[in-house]
C-alpha cells in the first residue's frame, strides 16, 4: 500500500524538480508570508499612527493636502512637553505605578500562599477551593463595579488609590493562583518529602525549596498582574474622582479630552507614554508572557 | 551520611518554640495560607456580587439608602427601549466580534505554526495589541475614525480614489457599531491566536504523517485532525472571550460613550451611565444583573456545545 502512495510523488519530483520548487516557493509566499504580512501591518498600524501623531506639529496633523500623513516633515516634542509640564501627567504615571506595584505585590503574596495550600498541603476539599477561586475569575468587573463602589464608600476608601490596590486582587488572585498551581505541580514532590524527612517545617519547605524552584512562575504571575492592573479601567473610573489621584488610562480620557476640538497630538503622546512602561516590561519578559498566557488557558 | 546530618536537625526539632509548632500544624497552616486570598475575594468579590443582586431589587441612589421594591427595576427595564437597544447591540457585538476574532485568530495561529525565520520575534510583536492598555489603543482608533482626518478615509479618497467623500465612522448608528466591532476584533486577535497556537503545538505530528500516508488533503487534515484536537482549548478560550466581550466597557466608553443617539450602548456602559454617572445605583445594578443570564447561557452554550465531543468520548482523550 505504501508503494502505491509513494510512487506518484516520486514521479512528480523526477519530472519537474525546478517547477516544483518554484511553485512551492510562490505558494509559500502567497499562503503564508502575504497573509502574515497583512496581519502584522494591521495589528501594528494603530501604534505607528499613535507614535507618528505624537511627534507631529499641529499644522501637519490637520493638513493632509500638503503633508504626507504617513510621515513627519518637521518632528516636534511640543506635545510631550505640554503633557509633562502643563498637565498632571507625571502624577498620574506615579499613581498608576503605585497602584500596579501595590496590587501586584498583594495578589502575589495571597495567591502564592493559596496555591501552596491547595496544591501541596492537600487538605480535604482542596480541589473545591481551587474550583471556587477559578470561578471567581469568570465574574467580570462590569457586573461588580456598582456594588463595589458602595463597598468602597463604606470602607471610606473612595477617591483613594488604596481602594484600587485592594480591589484589583479580585481579578489578579484567581489568575495568579491558577498559574502558580500549575507551576507547583511541575515541581517534584520528592524534593519536599526529602526536606520533611530531614525535619524541615512546612514554612521552611515553602521558603527554601518550593519558592526558589517556582521563580519562573512567580515572574510570570507578577508581570502579568502588573500589566493587568496597569491596564485596568472601569474600577479606576468609578472609584476615583479627583484629578490628581487618577490612573493614566482614566486621566487621559477624562482630563485630556476637553472641549469640541480634541488635541490629538497631546492625546496620542499621552497614550504612547502610558503604553511605554508595559511595552518595555513586555519586551524584557516576552517568553514569560507567552508561557503565562498559554499556561493559564491550558490549566 | 544521614548519621552526620541527623543530630543538629533532630536537636532543632526537639525544642521548637510553640509558634513554629503552631505553623507546622497542618490545619492551622492551611487556614493561614488560604486566609489572604479567600478574605480578599470574599470581601471584594462575593460580598459585592450578593450586594449587587440585592441593590437590583431596591431603589437606592447615591447618598440615599433604598428600600426593597421587588421586581420594579426589572419591570421598568423591560419597557425601556434603551435597555432593549443595549441588549440588542451587546448580542450583535459579542456575536460578530467573537466570530471575527476566532476566524482571524485561528488563521493567524495556523500561519504562525509554520517554520520561518524570526518566528519568536513575530509572535512577540503580534501580542502587542493585547498588552497595551485598551483605553489607550481605543484612543488611537478614535483618532483613526476621526470624521475629518481619518487616515482610512484619506487612503480611500485621496490615495486609492475609491470613494469621493470621507467615511463618517462614528456619526451614524450602524457605521459606529461596526467601527467598534472592528476595534474589538483588532484587540482580540492576538489573545486568540497565541492561545490557539499553544494548542496547535501540542498536536502530535505523527497524526498528520499518518493522514498524509493515507492520502488526506490539506483541508481533510484540518477538518479531521486539527479541528477536533483543538476543540477543548477552543471551548475554553471561546468561553473566556464571550464573557469578556459581552461585558466589554472600555472600548465603547472610550470611543463613542454610547453615542450617536445611544445606539452603541452595551449593557455595561448603560449600567455605568445610569448607576454611577446618573446616581441611580439600584437601576444600574439591575442592568448589571440582567447581564448574568446571558453570560450563564453563553458560557454553557460555548462550553458544552464545543466540548460535547470530549465528554461523549469520555475523559480519556484529554
Amino acid at each position: 500500500m505504501t508503494d502505491t502512495v509513494a510512487q506518484p510523488s516520486v514521479a512528480d519530483a523526477k519530472a519537474a524538480p525546478d517547477t516544483m520548487a518554484w511553485d512551492s516557493g510562490l505558494r509559500r509566499l502567497m499562503m503564508i508570508y502575504l497573509p502574515l504580512g497583512c496581519f502584522v501591518l494591521i495589528l501594528l498600524f494603530p501604534f505607528y499612527w499613535m507614535a507618528i501623531t505624537s511627534f507631529k506639529p499641529n499644522a501637519e496633523l490637520m493638513n493632509y493636502k500638503e503633508h504626507n500623513p504617513f510621515w513627519i516633515t518637521s518632528p516636534t516634542l511640543a506635545h510631550i512637553k505640554h503633557l509633562l509640564f502643563d498637565t498632571a501627567y507625571p502624577r498620574w504615571l506615579w499613581t498608576t505605578m503605585l497602584v500596579a506595584v501595590g496590587s501586584t505585590t498583594l495578589s502575589l503574596i495571597a495567591s502564592t500562599l493559596a496555591a501552596y495550600a491547595i496544591e501541596r498541603l492537600r487538605f480535604r476539599g482542596s480541589p473545591y477551593v481551587g474550583l471556587g477561586i477559578y470561578l471567581a475569575y469568570l465574574v467580570p468587573p462590569s457586573i461588580l463595579f456598582i456594588p463595589l463602589a458602595t463597598v468602597v464608600v463604606q470602607f471610606g476608601l473612595f477617591d483613594s488609590p488604596m481602594a484600587l490596590i485592594l480591589v484589583y486582587p479580585t481579578f489578579l488572585v484567581p489568575f495568579c493562583t491558577w498559574l502558580l498551581i500549575g507551576y507547583f505541580k511541575s515541581i517534584p514532590y520528592e524534593l519536599e518529602e526529602c526536606a520533611l524527612v530531614d525535619g524541615a517545617t512546612r514554612l521552611q519547605i515553602l521558603r527554601r525549596i518550593t519558592l526558589p524552584l517556582a521563580v519562573p512562575g512567580l515572574i510570570s504571575a507578577g508581570i502579568f498582574s502588573f500589566t493587568l492592573s496597569w491596564n485596568e479601567f472601569i474600577y479606576a473610573l468609578a472609584f476615583i474622582q479627583s484629578g490628581a489621584n487618577k490612573t493614566v488610562p482614566v486621566a487621559i480620557l477624562t482630563e485630556l479630552v476637553t472641549g469640541d476640538v480634541y488635541q490629538w497630538g497631546a492625546l496620542m503622546a499621552g497614550s504612547l507614554l502610558g503604553s511605554l512602561p508595559v511595552a518595555i516590561f513586555y519586551s524584557l519578559f516576552v517568553d514569560y508572557y507567552v508561557s503565562s498566557l498559554t499556561g493559564a488557558v491550558k490549566e | 551520611m544521614s548519621v552526620t546530618t541527623l543530630p543538629p536537625l533532630a536537636l532543632a526539632h526537639r525544642q521548637p518554640s510553640w509558634l513554629v509548632r503552631l505553623f507546622d500544624y497542618k490545619p492551622f497552616l492551611v487556614v493561614m495560607c488560604l486566609a489572604p486570598a479567600i478574605g480578599l475575594l470574599a470581601v471584594f468579590l462575593t460580598y459585592p456580587l450578593g450586594l449587587g443582586i440585592w441593590l437590583a431589587f431596591t431603589d437606592t441612589t447615591i447618598g440615599r439608602k433604598g428600600d426593597f421594591v421587588g421586581f420594579e427595576n426589572f419591570q421598568y427595564l423591560l419597557t425601556d427601549s434603551l435597555w432593549w437597544n443595549a441588549v440588542f447591540y451587546s448580542v450583535v457585538y459579542t456575536g460578530i466580534a467573537t466570530f471575527g476574532k476566532f476566524a482571524l485568530g485561528f488563521w493567524l495561529a495556523l500561519l504562525l505554526n509554520n517554520h520561518f525565520p524570526f518566528k519568536s520575534l513575530l509572535r512577540a510583536i503580534i501580542l502587542l495589541p493585547w498588552i497595551v492598555p485598551t483605553v489607550l489603543s481605543a484612543l488611537a482608533f478614535w483618532w483613526i475614525y476621526d470624521p475629518q482626518f481619518s487616515i482610512i478615509s484619506y487612503l480611500l479618497v485621496d490615495v486609492l480614489h475609491v470613494r469621493s467623500t470621507n467615511i463618517d465612522f462614528l456619526g451614524s448608528p450602524w457605521p459606529a457599531r461596526f467601527s467598534l466591532i472592528a476595534a474589538n476584533i483588532w484587540r482580540g486577535i492576538p489573545f486568540v491566536a497565541i492561545s490557539l497556537l499553544a494548542g496547535l503545538q501540542t498536536i502530535s505530528p505523527s497524526l498528520y504523517e499518518a493522514a498524509m500516508l493515507d492520502g488526506a488533503s490539506a483541508w481533510q487534515r484540518f477538518r479531521y485532525i486539527t479541528f477536533p484536537m483543538m476543540m477543548p482549548i477552543l471551548a475554553i478560550v471561546m468561553t473566556f472571550s464571550i464573557i469578556f466581550t459581552f461585558t466589554d466597557f472600555q472600548l465603547v466608553y472610550a470611543i463613542t460613550r454610547g453615542g450617536p443617539g445611544n445606539s452603541t450602548h452595551l449593557l455595561a456602559t448603560l449600567a455605568f451611565q445610569r448607576g454611577i454617572a446618573g446616581g441611580e445605583l439600584g437601576e444600574g445594578a439591575a442592568i448589571a444583573v440582567s447581564m448574568i443570564p446571558f453570560l450563564v447561557f453563553a458560557t454553557l452554550f460555548s462550553y458544552f456545545g464545543l466540548a460535547r465531543r470530549k465528554w461523549q468520548q469520555g475523559e480519556s482523550n484529554d
